[in-house]
């Protein structure tokens, strides 16, 4: 059952970005990069049914 | 019993009260207004479903109890999936206030469904947070005893104590998820009320 | 009557034109199965952090010396949670926000005393000690004056303390019966059997942890191992979780004000962080009746990205 546990464990220390007075982990960084890729792409990806749309006017 | 009197009963008054705010065809739609095309109108969704698997995943920890986890292959990977569900339940939860926030949706007499939205958000926030106490290891400890600091600061750890593992369980799993559910179906069904909020006016439309 | 003034970032246009299919039941469908599929793999691929809790045993056998310095400053008052205030008890004033000083006004709601209930009481469950005994029965019948003489004098050799043989050693001093007290208390905790008594002290089921953890908390054990994880608050230890696991990136602001003036060296900054993070959540709540906030939106534009569909036709 050992295959249930991490296959990229992230049990060691953590990597930490030291900038000024901001200090962030790695994985915290990704994790907010990722939101904000994620929500400007929401912004621009097109998004389907346009034809349906048009007929409905 | 006349038929007055049937109209008069508190049961009949309810009924036809909801029915009128929230009709079957608008509590579950078949259409939505042709505005509503973008991708950022999936993260209300999104959200709802990651609260699903967070309290799913939270059902079967209950079944085995809050040690179960810490010698069990299946518990370590049960609680992985609610660590990671509750993750991608703030994530798809922020990301769609910010497109709300983008969107004016307060507008048009929704104001109540931005205020129910930020409520849970913080509710939200403070279930996440008795999970993390309750987890029975290294970081219960820590965060429990750096947390109290600042609830007893506020006189509010007098009543409310972080270091009480009894407490900050059922806390987590009774009186939190119930005041997450309530608050998200009553945010939803204000959605369904009131609507996907309209696009702003051109200056155009305005001078009409 | 004069028709109401149309106000755009209060008031929403009336939508006239049309409705398109749109399937909210696949759509939730499509996102149980889409995010179940997303936590499977995450779950599978990175697990979950599971750090072993440290417990007084631990920490004792790992560090006594340690140990024994936290016991004493838990009897001569000078530990954090000796000296804490409300709710545990009424040695300090607590935080104040201004004029309000909030914790001291709930008060002592969670009583503790580190002298009775860290040492003296844990030490009196001990059976058959009759050196440990006679040790407490001279502590009990003295003076206070005297209970402090002993302890001042202990403390004043605490930095000298060492471990030999299984004992807490410390330099000749005139400490009464505290030298066998402290020394006693650490083999209780090495034991395992200090743990228990902080726990069990009110009754047989106990899941109130309160006692045992203000006393981890009291010495540098579990500060030193919170520090190699950058869990502390001088780390935005906040947002961050053990390992590398994502930890709260939701709690940034809540930690950002610890590491900026005047919080980072205030010694009412839990007050005051909470009582500004009230303030900008009150904020974000009432954000639809704050005039000039609500019409962020309407200035930046990002909405003619996300309707520009609309806004074309």
């Amino acid at each position: 059952m050992a295959w249930l546990g991490s296959i990229i464990p992230l049990d060691h220390l953590g990597h930490y970005i030291h900038w000024h007075i901001v200090l962030i982990s790695v994985s915290n960084l990704i994790v907010i990069c990722l939101m904000v890729v994620t929500f400007i792409a929401a912004l621009f990806a097109p998004f389907p049914g346009r034809s349906r749309r048009k007929e409905s006017k | 019993m006349s038929t007055t009197e049937i109209d008069r009963q508190w049961t009949t008054r309810l009924r036809k009260r909801v029915a009128g705010k929230l009709p079957p065809e608008k509590l579950l739609p078949d259409t939505q207004p042709a505005y509503v095309a973008s991708w950022i109108y999936v993260f209300g969704v999104t959200t709802l479903a990651a609260l699903s698997i967070v309290i799913a995943t939270g059902c079967i920890l209950a079944i085995r109890g809050p040690e179960w986890w810490h010698g069990s292959y299946i518990g370590h990977f049960v609680n992985s999936l609610h660590l990671w569900s509750v993750e991608i339940f703030f994530f798809a939860m922020i990301v769609h206030l910010w497109g709300k926030f983008f969107m004016g949706a307060w507008r048009g007499g929704r104001t109540m469904t931005w205020m129910t939205g930020c409520v849970t958000f913080f509710a939200s926030i403070l279930a996440g947070f008795t999970g993390y106490v309750s987890q029975t290891n290294f970081d219960s400890q820590w965060i429990s005893t750096q947390a109290k600091d600042g609830i007893n600061a506020t006189g509010g750890g007098a009543y409310f104590n972080v270091l009480n593992l009894g407490q900050m369980l059922m806390w987590h799993i009774v009186l939190l998820p119930i005041a997450a559910i309530a608050l998200t179906a009553i945010h939803v069904i204000l959605v369904r009320i009131k609507g996907v909020v309209p696009p702003y006016a051109e200056d155009s439309e305005i001078a009409q | 009557m004069s028709k109401k003034a149309f106000r755009p970032d209060v008031d929403a246009p009336e939508w006239k034109g049309g409705h398109a299919p749109y399937d909210i039941i696949k759509e939730g469908t499509i996102a149980i199965v889409v995010v179940g599929l997303l936590t499977i793999i995450l779950a599978t691929f990175f697990g979950s952090p599971d750090e072993h809790a440290v417990t007084v045993r631990t920490w004792s056998n790992a560090d006594p010396v340690d140990f024994a310095q936290t016991a004493i400053s838990e009897l001569n008052g000078t530990s954090t949670t000796a000296s804490y205030g409300a709710p545990y008890n009424t040695a300090g004033d607590g935080q104040q926000l201004g004029p309000l000083k909030l914790a001291k006004w709930v008060g002592v709601r969670i009583p503790v005393n580190t002298v009775n209930d860290f040492i003296i009481k844990p030490l009196k469950s001990l059976p058959n000690e009759p050196t440990l005994d006679q040790n407490l029965a001279t502590w009990t019948s003295a003076s206070s004056a005297q209970q402090t003489t002993w302890v001042n004098n202990y403390s004043k050799a605490a930095s000298k303390l060492t471990f030999s043989n299984g004992h807490v050693v410390v330099p000749s001093t005139n400490a009464g019966p505290v030298p066998v007290m402290i020394d006693d208390l650490t083999q209780m905790a090495r034991s395992g059997a200090l743990d228990q008594a902080l726990v069990t002290g009110g009754g047989y089921y106990a899941t109130d942890y309160t006692k045992p953890l203000l006393f981890l908390a009291d010495s540098g054990y579990l500060a030193n191992l919170a520090d190699k994880q950058h869990l502390t608050g001088s780390q935005w230890g906040m947002m961050n979780e053990t390992g590398q696991y994502p930890g709260q990136a939701w709690l940034w602001l809540y930690t950002f004000w610890y590491q900026v003036a005047p919080f980072n060296t205030s010694a009412n900054a839990d007050v005051q962080v909470w009582g500004l993070m009230m303030v900008l959540s009150v904020g974000l709540l009432l954000l639809p009746l704050i005039p000039g906030l609500r019409a962020i939106p309407r200035k930046v534009k990002v909405y003619r990205i996300i309707w520009r569909e609309h806004y074309r036709s």
